[in-house]
């Protein structure tokens, strides 16, 4: 909660005149919204497109209807009141009058309904897409995978921007930038013109992901995986927000996606790729024990446990972990031979990338009753490859 | 002198009861006019507090920014607020209305089961308390929005567990409540009056209260579900267990949607009482009036997944739920012509009670058209979980059923308390109320055709200056409502006014309101009816009318 001085200060500002002031030199966000805009986003796809020229035709339809029925309701109130002298008619039913009032709107209903129909059919057609992403939805920022099509095994995370966040906070007192709350580390990128299928679900609780400008909205479901999705007919920058309440930082979880031309896509791609092949085992990157450790922690799970048990007992003829004279040996080339080539019964682990196995020595050297305090990094064990 | 607050009356042959008193008079409470009074004070009550919580959200939203709460303490308040004026506001207004007048127009001396009547209204107070004071326990009050949609609901603190409690007991008083009203209604209408001849507010509440019998279970049981799968190891909405999120909202909305007729159809009902009245004219098209009502009630079980267009259900369930929703606006337009048609060619004059009549009758078509608008599968998906369906629920909800119930207290308060309010006042009352409501509402439709999505404590500043005017005519429209209680409703309470006539909606020739609680003295006597009266032909008058004295 802020302090009790801001609160009181903010409880004096005059009226909307000020506080909108305060804000007045926003601008309209291309792809994201309007200032005081009263219309729905400039459409990017053709469902888009469609959704508003529903929105039109059912907004003037009842518009039409709406001024008049009250028009007949008004003018009665104006000649059918006693102070003008009019007397009141005894009239007080009739079938014919209530079987047209209740087909006439039966029939405009079904009117409605028709357009709508192939609308619903077309958003729901997921098949044949160029490109299919899964959007996983965390408390609280969005996780893409991109499953098939250029640039499979892409993989990143997108969440707001700290310095937004941290600006809500802080009131948000102020110019704040035009994409407020809006800007993310890492957009979804995705090519112009190409038919994009998102699949969603969601790491823990309900979420969903909306790009208005695309008129797509599919709720992240935890457990289940649902899909909609949208071939976007102009490049640029589209904005979107998490459409389902869920938790406290519900409001801070945006969506941002960049749709480029075909050679940027490309050129994008390459280069994740290349950042993704760096990021992931950087034989010369030099490791803090915790992180290492942390990260062994996994690597022993799914490999060595099976044998050496969790607990590092071993059981029979498995050698224990913890006590062990090997794990403990100060030569730390000894566990390293062990693991890359195997010994006796246990196989070679040289299959493993030099990171995992320095991961993995470093945490038996320092899990259970071991506590070398030694780190092997991921050149130690390049190092020994061969030998 | 004023039936509400005083001693009940002093006729020279009723002595051979004893007229409770004080605080007894109270709590041991089976009169129908007492327990009435005691649930329109108490929803009352929860409206002002829901109320608060809405000035504290709206407060939040006035500009960008995090600036009183946080994020947090923000979804409890849009939780609450709606939990708050759902179950402790809307709902017990109405059956305060239905205790109060259900008896008198059908003339009843009481509700069948006064006993149970009076556990049904005191059940909600500790429910009240649980559900304000959940702010107070340890995480603060649920915050997974009034729908308390699983799993997020898995990862609240302990005071999830004390609303679902809460809405059980409200649950128990509901269900209770409607049993006595059935069982009223089909049993102790006085000889002539079928159930043809009957007013609309006892048919609407007729039929909300099958739905309610047929509904409250369900939600007991999605909240059950969520209760165990918190603490018993169930995985109902679990997905780790094998369970489904999606089939809580099934079961959620499968009450929910018949919920929210059930929390406009007694609305309907008091607009078919006021507009007669001061239309000098008999209600165009009763029997169509039922039959729509009906169709309204039935239709609304097959419509509930339109709350949940984008959880990627197939083709055929959005196509289903979307024409079923969509039909539903066919008789619900037939009941807006029926109003208008008793209207045209009337005599009309607009004291307060119309006025509200009217008012609702147009605002409340622009919810249902936006609502219309929502039923449209391809353009749900844009504008579902935006402030465009927030704005369509409050003009159905507040300005539709809250605005009934302004028409239907300013109708029949001279009945309860003996005393005219002050037309000035109510006329004040009725345009604050009308202009602050649309300032704050009706701007919610641009935001949500703009993206901004619901229950955000904060949002991209292009959404900022229609985030201050709403908030401007929120507390406009609170301190309306503030008004109202302290010029409108206590000198009531207090019997200060005008003495109220027997018929103070009547004229000299008789044209005006119809209907038994006519028949009775202003203030109501404690008891009415205590014999069956005789009805005319019409069903609505005794046969030998009396005026000025009392009924036996």
């Amino acid at each position: 909660m802020k302090s009790i001085s801001d609160k009181l200060a903010w409880l004096l500002l005059p009226l909307g005149a000020f506080a909108t002031a305060a804000h007045a030199d926003t601008n309209d966000l291309p792809g994201g919204p309007a200032v005081r805009q009263l219309n729905l986003h400039a459409a990017a796809t053709r469902i888009a497109v469609e959704q508003a020229w529903l929105h039109w035709f059912m907004l003037i339809t009842c518009i039409v209807i709406f001024v008049l029925v009250f028009a007949v309701m008004f003018y009665s109130i104006w000649k059918h009141r006693r102070s003008r002298g009019h007397k009141p008619a005894s009239f007080h039913e009739s079938v014919t009058v209530e079987v047209v009032w209740t087909v006439i709107p039966f029939l405009i209903v079904i009117g409605m309904a028709l357009p709508a129909t192939k609308v619903v059919v077309a958003q729901k057609d997921t098949s044949n897409a160029d490109l299919t992403i899964k959007a996983t939805g965390y408390q609280w920022k969005w996780g893409y995978d991109y499953l098939k099509g250029e640039g499979e095994g892409i993989s990143f995370l997108s969440a707001l921007d700290a310095g937004h966040r941290q600006m809500s906070n802080d009131g948000a007192s102020g110019a704040v930038p035009d994409n407020y709350l809006l800007q993310v580390d890492n957009p979804l990128v995705v090519p112009v013109n190409k038919k994009i299928r998102i699949i969603t679900t969601a790491n823990d609780v309900i979420h969903a992901w909306g790009v208005p400008a695309f008129g797509v909205k599919q709720d992240a479901i935890p457990g289940f995986v649902r899909d909609t999705w949208f071939r976007s007919e102009k490049t640029g920058d589209f904005y979107g927000q998490c459409y389902e309440l869920c938790g406290k930082e519900h409001a801070y979880m945006p969506i941002h996606v960049k749709v480029l031309s075909q050679q940027d896509y490309a050129a994008w791609v390459q280069g994740e790729q290349k950042k993704m092949a760096a990021r992931a085992d950087d034989p010369n990157k030099v490791w803090v024990l915790d992180d290492l450790a942390k990260r062994g922690e996994k690597v022993y799970a799914a490999n060595c446990a099976a044998c050496h048990q969790p607990t590092g007992k071993g059981a029979g003829p498995i050698k224990a972990l913890d006590g062990s004279p090997v794990v403990q040996d100060p030569d730390k080339t000894k566990e390293i031979h062990v693991v890359l080539n195997g010994r006796a019964a246990m196989p070679a682990w040289k299959q493993l990338s030099d990171t995992d196995l320095a991961a993995v020595i470093t945490y038996t050297k320092n899990n259970w009753s071991n506590k070398t305090g030694q780190i092997v990094q991921p050149a130690e064990v390049l190092a020994q490859r061969g030998k | 002198m004023s039936a509400v607050l005083d001693h009940p009356g002093h006729h020279a042959h009723d002595d051979h009861h004893h007229a409770p008193a004080g605080w007894r008079r109270w709590v041991y409470a089976t009169n129908h006019k007492d327990i009435g009074t005691l649930y329109l004070l108490f929803s009352f009550t929860m409206l002002m507090v829901g109320g608060v919580l809405a000035l504290l959200i709206r407060a939040e939203l006035f500009q960008p920014g995090l600036q009183l709460v946080n994020p947090e303490l923000f979804n409890q308040l849009t939780t609450m607020h709606g939990l708050i004026m759902v179950f402790g506001a809307i709902m017990p207004a109405f059956v305060g209305f239905a205790n109060w007048m259900i008896p008198l127009q059908i003339g009843a001396p009481d509700m069948a089961f006064a006993r149970m009547n009076n556990f049904s209204f005191w059940l909600l107070i500790p429910a009240g308390l649980m559900l304000v004071g959940s702010f107070f326990m340890p995480g603060g009050a649920p915050a997974a929005g009034w729908t308390l949609y699983a799993p997020l609901t898995l990862q609240m603190g302990p005071s999830m567990d004390a609303g679902i409690f809460a809405m059980h007991i409200m649950g128990a008083s509901s269900i209770m409540g409607s049993i006595n009203i059935i069982v009223t209604v089909l049993n102790m209408r006085a000889p002539g009056m079928t159930l043809m001849k009957m007013p609309m507010f006892c048919w609407t509440w007729l039929i909300t209260a099958y739905l309610l019998i047929a509904v409250m279970p369900v939600l007991a049981g999605a909240i059950t579900m969520t209760l165990t799968d918190r603490h018993l190891g169930t995985t109902f909405f679990n997905p780790a267990g094998g369970g489904d999120p999606v089939m809580y909202q099934h079961i959620f909305w499968f009450f929910g949607h018949p919920e929210v007729y059930i929390m406009i159809l007694p609305a309907f009902g008091i607009i078919s009482q006021v507009v007669p009245a001061f239309s000098r004219k008999r209600l165009f098209g009763y029997a169509s009036m039922v039959y729509a009502t009906s169709s309204i009630a039935i239709l609304s079980f097959i419509v509930w997944a339109h709350h949940m267009f984008t959880t990627g259900m197939p083709v055929t369930g959005q196509l289903f739920f979307m024409y079923a929703t969509m039909l539903i606006a066919v008789p619900t337009a037939v009941k807006i012509f029926n109003w208008i048609a008793t209207m045209w060619e009337g005599s009309m004059t607009f004291e307060t009670p119309m006025l509200w009549a009217v008012g609702f009758i147009f605002v409340f078509t622009i919810g249902g058209f936006t609502g219309l608008i929502l039923a449209m599968a391809p353009i749900d998906i844009v504008l579902q979980d935006t402030y465009y369906v927030v704005a369509h629920f409050h003009y159905v909800l507040v300005a539709g059923s809250l605005f009934a119930m302004f028409a239907g207290f300013y109708y029949w308060a001279p009945k309860w308390t003996g005393v005219m309010y002050n037309e000035r006042m109510g006329q004040i009352h009725f345009w604050w109320s009308m202009i602050s409501f649309n300032i704050t509402f009706f701007v919610m439709h641009f935001l949500g055709l703009a993206g901004m999505p619901r229950r955000y404590a904060d949002y991209p500043a292009q959404f900022a200056d229609f985030n201050a005017v709403a908030t401007i005519g929120a507390f406009g429209f609170g301190l309306a409502q503030v008004f109202f209680f302290f010029v409108v409703v206590l000198p009531m309470m207090r019997g200060q006014g005008e003495p109220a006539p027997q018929r103070p909606w009547n004229d000299a020739d008789g044209k005006g309101a119809e209907g038994l609680e006519w028949e009775v003295p202003s203030p109501a006597p404690f008891h009415t009816f205590e014999t069956p009266p005789q009805l005319d032909a019409s069903g609505n008058r005794l046969l030998q009318p009396q005026l000025g004295g009392r009924s036996h």
